[in-house]
């Protein structure tokens, strides 16, 4: 077994928070894990990309090499494209509908939307809407993880442990709301 | 024995905790912050009463440290490669006197410049003090390594460095711990002139430490850090240090027992080893992550032994931290990418955050210094010098802790008028009062605006050493009352803080202008835990 998960987003969308919950999975899995994140500068609305890398066998590099990724999981939609040359021909992508706009130039979002969907894999959610609609707003990066956990080699049960012992400290208010959200973006991926 | 999920940085922390650690000094910088934030967030160091404060800058943080292992107790400091350069007169000093108990200096570089102005190689630091450097490859060994660290120090009585890069103190994996070593006691060094560097006696401690450094090569607390494989191969061998062995293995895992490979992960490194892999092979390839400095020495000025592939010749790029497929091509491995990135992709480049005083700060800036035509505004390093980017492109410099004061002396010396410096809260503390001082003794005609949001920002919002003292510490240096000024950066005083700044550019003297607004995500993070409690 052995996923590599490449994390996108700008700095301060929470994908941290996705790569954590996959990490606590894969550590009760038994699984060996490297997860590589962006620290300092670029945490100030800046672009942001995590190497997350799980397997049943030692992983060297922290890096993942280009080509080898089976999923990208974006929380905004031209972020889930900086990161295609790391893709893999058969890899998912899995992404957020909405835009995160912090530049001037930033481009038309149909045209963003056209991009992804050339992809041949590909899921693209309003996981803002969906994350609302679940009762917890700012729980979009986990209705994200959601939608791309049927492309994890692990239980949706441990993820969903995962964000209990994640999230355990700040109440179980704050636990069910994430639940709901992993399981509302769970029932968008079609699976 | 318990494993943890830990960040490099964090195992390095948490090792030393494991090793008797009694003090740890630092001062934030990327990547290295999260060191100290793991000592100054974990219940055994404060169940054990750890030092765990932050220092006004790196040189002061590695002579406490020093002056904790005088005292006989393990200490740690850790610092950003840059920070290094800050340090370095005590670093090169304590290796010349020696330690008492086991000293630890982290460094932690940043090849590709991540959030840094420059790529510095921190081994370089390791040879020219003549002390030990250990270059952990992976989070496991870095935790490891920190024990054998304090035990070579306490053994040769002298610091060790602890090299790590970017990728290494940022990514996580699993770390088996070890069991708790008891701290040191209080105990003064045998000799109560170790540390009393007259030239009578540093004549005497230099020689022994010339003489010491070739007997590490040979240390087995340091040497089994190093390693040697044979392969069947006999063209080419392959010598990789520290992280850059992560990347070999990532390419030649299902090859392995094809190549002699020699891993390098402490120094001064091994002459035999070296030999090992030399007279097996006709060539051999030199992967480092940072500067070349095994291949510099393997080459020689001459050039004229075994045929080096390297950083040298191209094979690896001169610049630049290594990944996977770097390593692949210098191999001749095929490299295999996924689609392109399509051009309608823009860079995202980071900026100041919604609501940032920094940001209000440069908007009155811009409009109180336009009338004296562009090219006046020395800033430093923070958050505030993303105010080189557009739409401010409002700072014509940013090199160094501290020189935006230093730089605006000696542009104004030059008859540049005005000349004013922008500086951060934490950065003046660390390096900027000094050249305030200077200023204020030969009354230069500078404004320095202290841009003060009351935390070190970029970060991550540690303590600032400035908070609640700018004021006072400028009037002692002897800013005169009438030219200290507050202001408060808001949209609403903007038009007041232009008349300000305006009347202090046309002083003849130091003026001090301190631009005063909590950052946006400490006040925001004191928020949320004060409504949590």
């Amino acid at each position: 077994m052995k996923n590599d998960i490449i994390l996108s987003g700008v700095g301060g969308q929470g994908i941290l928070s996705i790569a954590a919950t996959i990490g606590l999975a894969a550590v009760a899995n038994n699984l060996f894990l490297k997860q590589s994140e962006v620290h300092g500068m670029s945490q100030r609305g800046g672009d942001v990309q995590s190497h997350l890398r799980l397997s049943d066998k030692p992983v060297y590099s922290d890096l993942i090499p280009y080509g080898r990724a089976n999923l990208i999981i974006s929380v905004e939609p031209m972020e889930s494209l900086r990161y295609l040359p790391w893709l893999s021909k058969n890899g998912w992508l899995v992404t957020n509908s909405t835009p995160f706009i912090n530049i001037p130039d930033y481009p038309p979002i149909d045209e963003i939307i056209k991009e992804i969907k050339k992809i041949k894999n590909h899921i693209i959610i309003d996981a803002d809407t969906i994350a609302k609609e679940a009762g917890s707003a700012r729980s979009g990066n986990i209705v994200i993880l959601g939608a791309a956990s049927p492309f994890i080699d692990m239980s949706f049960v441990s993820l969903e442990n995962a964000i209990r012992k994640l999230f355990g400290r700040k109440g179980e208010a704050i636990v069910e709301a994430n639940l709901k959200a992993l399981k509302a973006g769970r029932d968008c991926s079609g699976e | 024995m318990k494993k943890l999920l830990l960040l490099g940085d964090e195992a390095i922390a948490q090792a030393a905790l494991d090793a008797g650690l009694s003090g740890m000094y630092a001062y934030p910088g990327t990547p290295s912050t999260e060191i100290m934030e793991y000592i100054q967030s974990s219940k055994d160091a404060s169940d054990r009463n750890i030092h765990r404060g932050w220092s006004a800058n790196e040189k002061t943080a590695i002579e406490a440290a020093l002056g904790m292992s005088y005292a006989g107790k393990r200490a740690m400091v850790a610092m950003k490669h840059v920070g290094l350069n800050v340090a370095a007169d005590g670093f090169i000093n304590s290796a010349m006197t020696g330690v008492n108990g086991g000293l630890i200096v982290v460094s932690a570089d940043d090849p590709s410049m991540h959030s840094s102005q420059n790529e510095q190689d921190s081994r370089f630091y390791g040879k020219f003090a003549l002390v030990p450097c250990f270059e952990p490859s992976n989070q496991q060994e870095a935790y490891e390594m920190i024990f054998d660290a304090f035990e070579a120090s306490e053994k040769y009585k002298l610091p060790v460095l602890f090299r790590i890069t970017t990728r290494l103190a940022h990514s996580r994996a699993s770390v088996q711990l070890k069991e708790v070593l008891p701290e040191k006691k209080l105990q003064l060094p045998a000799d109560l002139f170790q540390f009393v560097l007259l030239p009578s006696i540093a004549r005497k401690k230099y020689n022994a430490l010339l003489s010491s450094y070739e007997s590490l090569r040979y240390e087995n607390i340091i040497s089994k850090y190093n390693s040697f494989k044979d392969g069947r191969k006999r063209d080419i061998g392959i010598i990789a240090c520290g992280i850059a062995y992560n990347y070999l293995m990532e390419n030649i895992d299902s090859s392995i027992d094809d190549f002699p490979v020699l891993k390098i992960s402490a120094y001064p490194f091994p002459k035999d080893l070296i030999k090992d892999i030399t007279d097996r092979c006709n060539e051999v390839l030199i992967l480092e992550e940072g500067a070349p400095l095994v291949e510099e020495a393997l080459r020689g000025i001459l050039d004229n032994g075994i045929k080096i592939y390297g950083r040298l010749d191209g094979t690896v790029p001169r610049d630049g931290e290594l990944n996977p497929a770097i390593v692949a091509k210098a191999l001749g491995l095929p490299v295999i990418y996924g689609e392109e990135v399509p051009s309608l992709v823009k860079m995202r480049p980071p900026s100041f955050c919604k609501g940032c005083g920094h940001a209000d700060m440069f908007n009155s800036l811009i409009e109180a210094v336009k009338s004296y035509g562009p090219g006046r505004v020395f800033s430093d390093i923070g958050c505030y010098t993303l105010a080189a980017l557009p739409p401010y492109n409002a700072i014509n410099s940013c090199v160094d802790m501290g020189a935006s004061v230093t730089m605006a002396v000696g542009a104004a010396d030059a008859g540049l008028l005005p000349s004013v410096a922008v500086i951060g809260d934490s950065t003046f503390t660390h390096s900027g009062m000094t050249g305030l001082l200077d200023a204020v003794v030969k009354n230069s005609s500078v404004t320095i605006i202290i841009s003060d949001n009351s935390t070190a920002g970029m970060t991550g919002g540690q303590q600032s050493q400035a908070t609640g003292r700018i004021e006072q510490i400028c009037e002692g240096i002897g800013v005169s009352r009438e030219h200290l000024k507050t202001i408060i950066p808001l949209r609403k005083n903007h038009e007041e803080n232009i008349r300000i700044m305006k009347e202090e550019f046309e002083y003849r003297g130091v003026s001090v202008i301190i631009a005063s607004r909590e950052c946006i995500q400490t006040a925001t993070k004191r928020k949320r835990s004060e409504a949590s409690n």
